[in-house]
């Protein structure tokens, strides 16, 4: 027979100001099972404690309820004193007689004494039935996998390395470095993006704990917390990069050119290439849709009929390799890998805005984007840092800017502020009043959102300084008038309409998700919302982790950030990584769901519902095939218990007898 | 045979009769047959819906009313009646705005009236065109007005920024279709008896716009931009002499229609040279 032990706490004045706790003693005395009562000050307080585990050993219990606060609030402290006890920690309840009963009820206090002795009787008929649970603990791989190579990515790789955690970086492009190295240079404080970021991606190749594996995508996730399975597809690069020197005769000379997606088509490269000089690893990829060598193999496997006119077979970066790096035969890999923890940094792209007609769609050729204009500031970008016209080459004088496009704006479905654009319009203008001070920038402008650490400062700089007209309004629309761009906009300050002739429009693109995060987020089974950007599992208190334990997302893919911020995201994924890899193993709630493989009638609609992808298939030696609850995804949510048809599942801790209990001893 | 209740508004009616008989000319050669609503009266435009909003709903809502006794969409070459037509449409969704209406009209609607601009109807699938005589490249200029696509939420039709549907009408009767941002500009709309100037420049620089991007001709699908752009260019320095046609009578000429069928003489600014000179006329 159980002996139910029931401590009515008062919580000072909190509880025992609206229950009359000595009607609730008393009625709680008469309950079945019920062996001893008390009503301590405060429970949760070392004296309070000290009480519960002095009655349990004097008197023998053995089941406590606690009738106090939310189960949030101290189920844990008073688990713990169970188990100080020699007691099993599971085997308490909580009623909670404080949140949902004295905080609101305090206007009709017989009510509450009523309600309270209610909660309690609910509760000890509860416990009555409850089991002994024990957590059950699992091996940690000591291992991370990030993904995605971008200054977050890299700041939680360098940050693992140097917690001495193995960590494998994935990179989906040939190099990482992400958009940060398309910079030329970062607001607030204008020091050049490469200087900043590529000594840390020369840092990430040189570190012995981290491996890195660009030109490469995660396939599959399986697993669950401290023993995830991934496998890694690495693509082939047709370059052996053992080999390979980077003596960078191959990209010279192929003959193969084609725009380059570092250089947001701004410059060419060839079809053996590297993104750009500093690129982690120097090691170049043979782009396959482009390389005439694979266009002639193409034309000689197709059957002689259909095929066009013989290709040249090229073969140039294979014949002039001083060290016979090229390699035809090298294939498409997959790596399978173990993990403990996953940290996703998949970053951004910016968005098309070709759906803008009235900004040209992208059939006028002055009309460029913040990164195109980027790749052409940059020193080492295709034109050298001159600032050209698309059209004819020729130097632009006056350069209007467009905030929002793609950004606040519901019409294109982006209702959202992307972040970045205000600064770096701010920011190319006075790079641009730098480069030529004859130039005359305008930005058109909704809010100028400058609330970063001297960002307003540097907002003012760019209007101070460098000259450059803000002009509140949108620009209804730009055409081509000659060699110049006229720019239709309204100024909303003086309620005016306002034209500018232009030589260069730069639009200031907003952010969207990489592409491919959502497909990638379903293969982690992690959250995303309406946009693609990964959910966190709190947007205030849980920034960094998910929904599934052991995932963790950092950077741009949660969001739009700045670099301060992706970096900072960085860290804090890489932290609370570390939190799950510095353990030699990992306790799991032992509060998780439960098949009866005798009931399971197999129907697997439990498998349908379960978020956490818990729910396995087992066959039982008579052939028959059950589902069985991995306990480690199971996070005990209880959606297979109420889908299950024949009753099969229960909830560890919340069983279908317990819950039943629980409701017989309402008196209503 | 697809059927249209034909909502001509006052202005096809009257000042713009060359597009009124090229659009039935048009319709007739597409088999798509418009009945004219009996007894339609003004849509609400203009004085009407600044004098009282109410007065504006009940006048159009009376016109709905009688396409859906007739059972057939209501379809109108004028984008401002469609506007309106459209708008009251959108706007008696509210059941209470309904019942005053139908107070007022003493008459049961329904509001199941479906309304779509001409241009819309004529644009709509992949409709084979039986074109005899191909517009030969002459270079269009689509002009598609400030109301034919919008509001998006009442219209959805089309886009309201770089619209296609003319674009694709014209390239399929064999016009060159040129490229320009000026296709959702304002003509000057009501504004050349209080404000010529206005008008002279607004519409100046659509024609302008039109002749650098390359246009021999602008096509419109409104009467009122056709008036705004093609009676004013006299009064315009300089005169841009730029031929502006209603696009079913472009339509109408590759169909095999003569320029006097589609009373293409009757412009203030000649078209007919323009179209001798590709030998359409």
């Amino acid at each position: 027979m159980a002996r139910i032990g029931v401590f009515i706490c008062h919580c000072g004045s909190n509880i025992a100001g609206v229950v009359d706790i000595p009607k609730v003693m008393a009625a709680a005395k008469e309950l079945p099972l019920v062996t001893y009562v008390d009503d301590p000050m405060y429970t949760c307080s070392e004296t309070g404690q000290a009480a519960v585990r002095e009655a349990i050993v004097k008197h023998g219990l053995t089941r406590v309820v606690v009738s106090a606060c939310s189960p949030r609030m101290h189920e844990v402290t008073f688990r713990k004193a169970l188990a100080q006890a020699g007691l099993n920690p599971y085997l308490l309840e909580m009623a909670n007689i404080r949140e949902q009963c004295a905080w609101v009820h305090g206007d009709d206090k017989a009510a509450a004494t009523e309600k309270a002795i209610q909660l309690i009787a609910m509760a000890v008929a509860k416990v009555a039935r409850h089991e002994p649970l024990t957590p059950k603990s699992v091996g940690v791989t000591k291992r991370a996998l990030v993904i995605g190579g971008g200054i977050a990515g890299i700041q939680a790789a360098l940050d693992l390395g140097n917690a001495n955690i193995e960590v494998v970086l994935v990179e989906r492009e040939p190099t990482i470095g992400g958009r940060m190295a398309q910079l030329d240079k970062t607001f607030p404080t204008l020091d050049c993006s490469s200087c900043i970021l590529t000594p840390r991606m020369v840092e990430v190749s040189q570190h012995p704990k981290i491996r890195l594996l660009t030109y490469s995508e995660v396939k599959s996730v399986s697993g669950f917390v401290g023993n995830f399975e991934v496998e890694i597809l690495q693509r082939a690069r047709k370059v052996d990069m053992d080999k390979c020197t980077s003596c960078g005769i191959c990209w010279q000379k192929c003959p193969e050119k084609v725009s380059s997606e570092f250089d947001s088509g701004m410059g060419k490269r060839s079809a053996i290439y590297i993104p750009f000089a500093q690129a982690v690893p120097s090691k170049p990829v043979i782009d396959l849709t482009h390389c005439r060598y694979i266009k002639f193999q193409e034309w000689q496997a197709a059957p002689e009929a259909t095929r066009g006119k013989k290709p040249m077979e090229c073969r140039i970066c294979e014949r002039l390799c001083p060290p016979q790096a090229v390699d035809w035969g090298q294939q498409d890999q997959v790596l399978k890998e173990k993990f403990g923890a996953i940290i996703v940094a998949t970053g951004f792209q910016t968005f098309d805005y070709s759906v803008y007609g009235e900004y040209g769609g992208g059939k006028l050729p002055d009309v460029i984007t913040g990164l195109q204009l980027e790749r052409m500031l940059s020193a080492s970008g295709p034109t050298g840092g001159v600032v050209q016209r698309p059209s004819d080459g020729a130097h632009p004088k006056t350069v209007v800017f467009l905030s929002c496009v793609g950004s606040r704006d519901d019409k294109v479905g982006r209702p959202y502020c992307s972040n970045v654009c205000c600064m770096y319009m701010a920011k190319q203008s006075i790079l641009l009043k730098e480069h030529d001070p004859q130039v005359q920038s305008y930005v058109f402008y909704i809010d100028t959102r400058a609330t970063g650490k001297g960002y307003e400062e540097f907002s003012r700089r760019a209007q101070e300084e460098a000259g450059t007209v803000y002009l509140r309004g949108r620009v209804s629309k730009i055409y081509q008038e000659g060699k110049k761009l006229v720019v239709m906009g309204e100024d909303s300050l003086m309620g005016r309409p306002v034209e500018i002739a232009a030589d260069l429009v730069v639009l200031a693109t907003g952010v969207e998700p990489a592409a491919g995060a959502t497909e990638l987020a379903q293969k982690l089974n992690i959250g995303y919302d309406t946009y693609g950007f990964l959910m966190e599992a709190h947007p205030k208190l849980r920034p960094v982790e998910t929904q599934t334990d052991g995932i963790f997302v950092a950077g741009m893919a949660v969001g739009p950030k700045d670099v301060p911020a992706a970096v900072a995201h960085g860290s804090a994924a890489a932290v609370k990584a570390v939190g799950i890899l510095s353990q030699e193993k990992l306790t799991t709630d032992p509060g998780t769901a439960l098949v009866d493989a005798a009931k399971c009638v197999s129907c697997f609609l439990c498998e349908e519902v379960c978020p956490f992808n818990a729910v396995e298939r087992e066959t039982l030696r008579d052939k028959r095939v059950v589902a069985r609850i991995n306990e480690s995804l199971c996070k005990g949510c209880g959606l297979c218990v109420s889908c299950c048809r024949p009753g099969a599942i229960n909830l560890k801790g919340s069983t279908n007898q317990q819950l039943m209990a629980e409701l017989m001893a309402l008196k209503l | 045979m697809p059927k249209y209740a034909y909502y001509p508004g006052c202005a096809v009616h009257a000042s713009a009769r060359d597009y009124a008989v090229s659009a039935q000319l048009v319709c007739q050669a597409l088999g798509i047959e418009l009945q004219e609503i009996k007894d339609w009266t003004c849509c609400g435009a203009s004085s009407a819906h600044p004098t009282s909003h109410l007065l504006g709903l009940s006048l159009a809502a009376r016109n709905l009313r009688l396409a859906e006794e007739m059972g057939l969409t209501l379809t109108s070459p004028c984008p401002a009646c469609t506007s309106r037509l459209a708008g009251a449409r959108h706007e008696l969704r509210d059941p209470a705005a309904l019942a005053e209406v139908n107070d007022i009209l003493g008459k049961d609607f329904g509001n199941t009236v479906g309304v779509e601009h001409l241009l819309q109807v004529l644009s709509k699938g992949d409709r084979a065109l039986p074109v005899k005589r191909p517009l030969g490249g002459l270079k269009v200029a689509p002009y598609y007005g400030c109301l034919i696509v919008r509001p998006q939420k009442v219209l959805g039709f089309d886009h309201e920024e770089n619209p296609q549907s003319l674009d694709r009408l014209l390239s399929a009767v064999g016009a060159e279709v040129v490229p320009w941002g000026f296709k959702t500009e304002c003509c000057g709309a009501g504004m050349p008896m209080a404000r010529k100037d206005m008008v002279h420049k607004l519409s100046g620089r659509i024609l302008a716009a039109a002749r650098s991007a390359g246009a021999e001709a602008v096509a419109v699908a409104c009467p009122l931009c056709h008036s705004n752009l093609d009676m004013h260019q006299g009064d315009m320095k300089p005169n841009p002499k730029m031929p502006v046609l209603y696009f079913t009578q472009l339509m109408g000429l590759a169909l095999g229609f003569s320029a006097k069928e589609l009373l293409l003489d009757t412009h203030f600014t000649d078209a007919l040279a323009l179209l001798r000179g590709k030998g359409l006329a």
